[in-house]
C-alpha cells in the first residue's frame, strides 16, 4: 500500500492550459481566447434559458432569438470568417470551429447547432463558390458592428427533402431547377422549386443554399444554388418540426419557389452546346462541406460526455448528506456514493469515452487545418495544369503509388533509404495533400459515427448514474437533454450508417492502410509503459489482418463477404476501427501532454498527477476498444464459416472448407491481444479511486 | 485633456472552487492553489472596466494594467481579460497568494509603474480595487500612491467625473449606503474602487486579438518579483467557522433571499 500511496494521483479536474497542451494549441492564443469568449455565453444566456425551460417549445420564441445577437457579438457567428471578410482568426479555422462547438455544447448542443448552421449554409459558397460568390456573400455573413444598420445575413442548408426523396441517400433529389428566361448574351433566368425537411435555421435565415436536379434539358445534372428571401417567387420557411432535441435551434420543413440568376449556382458553370453545366454537382459539394462540419458535430457529443463528470460526482458525493446517520468525515458523509466501485467504475467509462472521442474529433479537427491549405493548393495546380472533372480521378490515381512510396520510405532507416526521392515526394504538395486525404477520409466519417453513437449510447450510462433525477428537468449539467441530443447528432450531417459506409470504402484504400500499418509499429515503439499502447497496437494487427481475410475470404456457400451490399460484414469492421482510432489517439494526446507539459511549469503541480490518471484512462479504453475489436473479428472471420463436426472454436480448423493456416494465424492475433491485457483492470480500479479524492468546485459554474 | 490611467490589479482563485488553506513551504497558502481556474480580481475588474470608459471618452488617453502574479498563471487570465477592454499589461512575475505581505507588493508595483515609459504625474489616474477578493486588507493601493507620492486618495470609490475644468468629482462609499462627495482639483490622484456602475463587458475576440499583441510580449518580459510573507508570521490561518454550504435555488425573491440571511445570523 504504502508505495501506492505515493504514487501522483489526479487532484483537480483538468485546468484549460492542460487541455490546451493535450489538445496541441497551447501555442494559440486566439484558440484560448475564442474558448474563453463562447464560454460565458454557453454558461450564461444559454444555461439561463435552459434552465428556465427555454427547451420546452418547438417554436422559434423571442428568448431562443436573442440569443443569435449574443453569438454575434461574443465573436461566435465570424469565427468561421477570414480576417478580409470580418473574422478575427488567420488561416484554417476547422479547430477553431471544434472549439467553439464544444464549449457551446458543454451546456447545450442546440445552441451550438444554431450558431454553427450558419456556417454549414455558407460553407458551400466558402468551399467551392465562384471569386465573386464569395466576395459577395462572406462579408455579408459577418455581424453587422455597431452603426451598421443593415440586417444580419443568416443561412441555412437545404439538402434533405420531405419523404420519399433525400435523406442517407444524397442522389433522389426532388427539388427542381429550370431555365425560364435566357436572353442572347443576359444570365439566363433559373426557376427552382425546393422542398426541404428537418431544415436547420429555417426561422431566421434570409439566405438558403439548396441543393436542386436539373429539369429542363439545357442544364445538365445537379447543382447547389443560393436562394434569398427577397427573390422573386414565394419563400415559405415552413412549420417547425416538432423535434425533442436541440430546441435552442431553429428547424423547419421550407418550400421555395423562386427564380434566381444562374449566377446563384455555387462554383458557376460553362455553357456547352446550348447547355448550362454546373461546375460542380451537389454531391461534389456536399462531399466537400460535411467532411469539414461532421467533425464538430463528433465533438459535440465527447464534450457531454465531459460536462457530465463534475456533476455525477457532486451528485454521488452529496448523495446522503443531510440525513441523520452519515456524519462530516464519515465516509457516507463524504463519499456517499462513492463508497460503492460500481458507481466509480461507470463514471470511468464515461470519461474515458469522453476523452477518447475529444482526442479522436480534435485530431480531426487539426487534421483538416493542415489539409485546408494543401487543398488549397492541389485546387490551383490543378487549374494551372488544366486538370478537371474525371482528369482529377486520373491525376489522383497516379499520385497514389508516390504517396504510398513516400509514407513506405518515411518509415525506411534513413542509411540506406532513396533519400533524394523521400525529398521529392515531400516536397510535393500533391503526393502530401494525397497522404493527409487518405486520413481525413477514415478519421471524418470515424469521428462522426463514433463520437456520436457510442457517445449516446455512454450519455445514457451517465443519465443512469443520477438515479431518478438524471431524467428530470433538474437534473444539474441538463444531463437528460444531453442524453436525447446526443440521438441528433448521430443522425444529421448524415447517420451512423452513412458513416460507416463511407468508411467501409476508404478505409480499405492502400494509401490509408500503408499508413495505419505506420501506425501501429509506432505505437508498439512508444516507449510509454501504462497507456494501453500495446494493446491497442495488437487489436490493431487483429483487425488489419481480419480486414485482410474478409476481403479475399467467402462464405459457407462461396460467397464473397467483404462487398458493398454485405453491410453485415463490412459495417461492424468500420465500428471496430472507429474504437482502435478512439484509443489510438488518446494514447499519442496523453503522451504529447507528458511531453509538452513537462516543459510548461504552468500545469507543474497539476501535470503528475492528471497525466497518471489519463494513462489510466487509456488502457480502460485500450482494453474496451480492443475487447470490441476481438468481437467483431472474431464474429466476422468465424461466424460464415461451417459449424465444424465438434462445436468448438478451437476445432473450427477441422471444419471443411477451412483455411487452418489462416484460422492460426488469427488464433496467434488472438492470444497476443489478451495477453497485452494484464493488469489492465488495476488500472481502472486505480483510476476509479482517484475519483473519490478529485478536488471539484463547490457549485456548478451554469444553473440547473 | 488626456489622462494615463493605470490600474493595478492581479488574479484571485474562481470562487466556486474548494478553497482550502493548507500550510505550505512558504507559509500559508490554499490547496491545489497553482490547479485552481483563477480570475482577475473582481474589484481591480470594476476599476479596469471604469478606466476603459474613461479612456473612451478622452481622446490620446491611454490604460494600463499592472498586474504582479505568477506568469504562467497571468497569461491564463488574459485570454479572458484582454477581451474586455484595450489596455496595455505591464506583468510582474510573483505571487498573488492571499497571505503576501501588502508593503511587498506595493513597492514591487510603485517600482514597474515608475518604470513605465512617458509616465507623466499630472496626467496620472492609479486604479485599482479598494481591496482584494483574496487579501482583503485594503492597504496594497494606499502604499502604491504613497510610494509614487500621490496623497490625494479615495476608496471605495463608484463614480468619477472627469470635469471640464480638469478636476475630479468622486463619489465614495461611506456608512449606510450612501455616498461622500469629494472635489480634487486635478490628477495625479488614486482611486480604490468599489463597484463602480459599469457591467462586465463581454468578451470581445477581436479586442481580445489586439490587446494580446502587446500582452504575450510584455509577459515574456515579466520582471521576477518575489514577494512574501514578509515579517508576518501567522499562527493560524482558517476558513470562516461556518460550514460552507452551498444552495442552488431558482427564482428566490429578494425578500425571501433577505429573510434568510437574517434567519441566518439569527442562529437558524
Ligand atoms: C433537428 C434536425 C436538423 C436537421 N438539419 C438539417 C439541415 O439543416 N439541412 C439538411 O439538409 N438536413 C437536415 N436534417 C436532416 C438530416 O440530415 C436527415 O434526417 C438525415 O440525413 C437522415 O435522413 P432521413 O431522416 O431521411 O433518414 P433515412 O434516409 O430514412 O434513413 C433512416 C435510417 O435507415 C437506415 N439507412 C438508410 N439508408 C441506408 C443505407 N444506404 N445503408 C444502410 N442503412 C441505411 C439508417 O439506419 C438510417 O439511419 C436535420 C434533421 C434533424 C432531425
Amino acid at each position: 500500500m504504502a508505495a501506492t500511496d505515493t504514487l501522483p494521483s489526479l487532484q483537480t479536474l483538468p485546468s484549460d492550459q492542460l487541455r490546451a497542451l493535450q489538445w496541441r494549441f497551447a501555442d494559440r492564443y486566439d484558440l484560448a481566447m475564442i474558448v474563453q469568449s463562447v464560454r460565458p455565453i454557453a454558461r450564461g444566456p444559454v444555461a439561463r434559458l435552459v434552465a428556465q425551460g427555454g427547451r420546452n417549445t418547438h417554436e422559434w420564441t423571442a428568448e431562443k432569438n436573442a440569443l443569435l445577437a449574443i453569438y454575434d457579438e461574443s465573436g461566435i457567428t465570424a469565427a468561421f470568417l477570414n480576417p478580409e471578410f470580418g473574422g478575427f482568426i488567420e488561416g484554417p479555422k476547422n479547430l477553431a470551429l471544434a472549439l467553439v462547438a464544444f464549449e457551446l455544447s458543454w451546456v447545450d448542443a442546440g445552441a451550438a447547432t444554431c450558431s454553427l448552421a450558419s456556417n454549414l449554409g455558407v460553407a458551400p459558397i466558402h468551399e467551392r463558390g465562384t471569386a465573386e460568390q464569395v466576395a459577395h456573400y462572406m462579408p455579408l455573413v459577418s455581424p453587422p458592428g455597431p452603426g451598421d444598420s443593415r440586417e444580419a445575413t443568416r443561412v441555412a442548408f437545404a439538402l434533405t427533402e420531405p419523404i420519399p426523396f433525400v435523406g442517407v441517400e444524397t442522389g433522389l433529389l426532388s427539388g427542381k431547377m429550370r431555365i425560364v428566361e435566357w436572353e442572347d448574351g443576359k444570365e439566363p433566368m433559373l426557376h427552382i422549386d425546393k422542398r426541404g425537411r428537418f431544415i436547420t435555421n429555417m426561422d431566421f435565415a434570409n439566405v438558403v443554399t439548396a441543393a436542386v436536379d436539373s429539369a429542363d434539358p439545357r442544364i445538365k445534372g445537379s447543382c447547389i444554388v443560393i436562394l434569398e428571401k427577397t427573390d422573386p417567387g414565394s419563400w415559405d420557411a415552413g412549420v417547425p418540426t416538432r423535434k425533442m432535441v436541440h430546441q435552442l435551434s431553429s428547424t423547419c420543413d421550407p418550400v421555395f419557389n423562386l427564380k434566381v440568376p444562374a449566377s446563384r449556382i455555387v462554383g458557376g458553370y460553362t455553357v456547352k452546346d446550348g447547355v448550362i453545366i454546373p461546375n460542380f454537382s451537389h454531391g461534389e459539394i456536399i462531399e466537400a462541406v460535411f467532411r469539414r462540419t461532421r467533425v464538430t458535430v463528433g465533438l459535440m457529443t465527447s464534450s457531454k460526455l465531459l460536462s457530465a463528470i463534475e456533476p455525477i460526482i457532486r451528485y454521488q458525493r452529496s448523495r446522503f448528506r443531510g440525513g441523520e446517520t452519515g456524519t462530516p468525515g464519515s465516509p457516507r458523509y463524504d463519499l456517499g456514493l462513492q463508497t460503492k466501485q460500481d458507481v466509480l467504475h461507470r463514471l470511468i467509462d464515461v470519461w474515458a469515452t469522453g476523452e477518447a472521442g475529444a482526442a479522436l474529433g480534435f485530431e480531426t479537427a487539426r487534421l483538416f487545418d493542415r489539409l485546408d491549405p494543401l487543398d488549397r493548393e492541389k485546387d490551383r495546380l490543378f487549374a494551372e495544369q488544366g486538370i478537371s472533372g474525371r482528369g482529377v480521378l486520373k491525376a489522383f490515381a497516379r499520385i497514389q503509388q508516390d504517396a504510398i512510396d513516400c509514407v513506405t520510405l518515411q518509415r525506411q532507416p534513413e542509411a540506406g533509404r532513396d533519400q533524394a526521392r523521400l525529398d521529392l515526394l515531400e516536397s510535393n504538395p500533391l503526393v502530401q495533400y494525397a497522404i493527409l486525404d487518405a486520413q481525413a477520409n477514415v478519421f471524418c466519417p470515424a469521428c462522426k459515427l463514433w463520437n456520436t453513437g457510442y457517445g449516446a449510447t455512454v450519455m445514457r450510462e451517465a443519465v443512469s448514474l443520477m438515479g431518478g433525477y438524471g431524467i428530470t428537468e433538474d437534473c444539474p449539467g441538463f444531463l437528460p437533454h444531453k442524453w436525447m441530443d446526443a440521438q441528433l447528432e448521430a443522425t444529421y450531417e448524415g447517420p451512423e450508417a452513412v458513416q460507416r459506409r463511407q468508411l467501409s470504402v476508404t478505409m480499405t484504400s492502400g494509401l490509408f492502410l500503408a499508413q495505419f500499418e505506420g501506425w501501429i509499429t509506432d505505437l508498439e515503439a512508444l516507449q510509454a509503459p501504462g497507456s494501453g499502447a500495446c494493446i491497442t497496437a495488437s487489436a490493431m494487427r487483429l483487425w488489419l489482418w481480419s480486414l485482410r481475410h474478409l476481403q479475399n475470404a467467402t462464405d459457407v456457400h462461396g460467397a464473397k463477404l467483404y462487398q458493398s451490399n454485405r453491410q453485415g460484414v463490412t459495417f461492424p469492421l468500420t465500428d471496430a476501427l472507429c474504437w482502435l482510432m478512439a484509443s489510438r489517439q488518446q494514447i499519442l494526446d496523453t503522451v504529447e501532454l507528458g511531453r509538452s507539459g513537462a516543459a510548461d511549469p504552468s500545469v507543474a503541480d497539476e501535470l503528475p498527477g492528471t497525466l497518471a490518471f489519463f494513462m489510466d484512462l487509456c488502457q480502460v479504453q485500450a482494453a474496451r476498444a480492443a475487447g470490441e475489436t476481438a468481437r467483431i473479428c472474431s464474429e466476422l472471420v468465424l461466424g460464415y464459416l461451417a459449424k465444424p463436426a465438434v462445436a468448438c472454436a478451437c476445432c473450427a480448423d477441422a471444419a471443411p472448407g477451412v483455411d487452418a493456416t489462416a484460422l492460426q494465424a488469427f488464433s496467434g492475433h488472438r492470444a497476443r491481444l489478451d495477453a497485452c491485457l494484464y493488469g489492465f483492470r488495476l488500472a481502472k480500479d486505480r483510476a476509479a479511486n482517484a475519483l473519490t479524492s478529485v478536488m471539484i468546485p463547490e457549485a456548478l459554474d451554469y444553473p440547473v | 485633456m488626456s489622462y494615463q490611467i493605470i490600474v493595478c490589479g492581479s488574479l484571485v482563485p474562481d470562487p466556486l472552487q474548494t478553497l482550502e488553506p493548507v500550510t505550505g513551504p512558504q507559509g500559508p497558502a490554499l490547496k491545489n492553489e497553482m490547479m485552481l481556474p483563477s480570475w482577475l480580481d473582481p474589484w481591480a475588474g470594476h476599476a479596469l472596466y471604469e478606466a476603459a470608459r474613461l479612456a473612451g471618452q478622452h481622446a490620446g488617453s491611454k490604460v494600463w494594467l499592472v498586474s504582479l502574479g505568477p506568469k504562467a498563471k497571468l497569461q491564463q487570465v488574459m485570454m479572458t481579460v484582454a477581451q474586455k477592454v484595450p489596455f496595455e499589461l505591464v506583468a510582474l512575475d510573483g505571487s498573488a497568494g492571499g497571505f503576501t505581505d501588502a508593503s511587498e507588493t506595493a513597492a514591487a508595483l510603485a517600482e514597474a509603474i515608475l518604470a513605465i515609459p512617458g509616465l507623466d504625474l499630472t496626467k496620472l489616474l492609479l486604479f485599482g480595487g479598494w481591496e482584494s477578493a483574496s487579501r482583503g486588507a485594503g492597504a496594497t493601493l494606499q502604499i502604491v500612491g504613497e510610494r509614487l507620492g500621490i496623497t490625494d486618495q479615495f476608496q471605495g470609490v463608484d463614480s468619477l467625473t472627469l470635469e471640464a475644468d480638469g478636476s475630479l468629482r468622486i463619489l465614495e462609499r461611506v456608512e449606510g449606503g450612501k455616498h461622500q462627495v469629494s472635489v480634487c482639483s486635478a490628477p495625479p490622484a488614486v482611486l480604490g474602487w468599489a463597484t463602480g456602475s459599469l457591467p462586465e463587458p463581454r468578451n470581445n475576440p477581436q479586442v481580445g486579438m489586439a490587446n494580446m499583441r502587446g500582452i504575450m510580449p510584455a509577459l515574456q518580459k515579466a520582471k521576477p518579483s518575489p514577494v512574501s510573507t514578509g515579517d508576518i508570521t501567522f499562527t493560524s490561518v482558517t476558513l470562516p467557522t461556518q460550514t460552507r454550504t452551498t444552495q442552488v435555488i431558482k427564482d428566490a425573491s429578494p425578500e425571501q433571499i433577505a429573510a434568510d440571511i437574517v434567519a441566518w445570523i439569527k442562529g437558524g
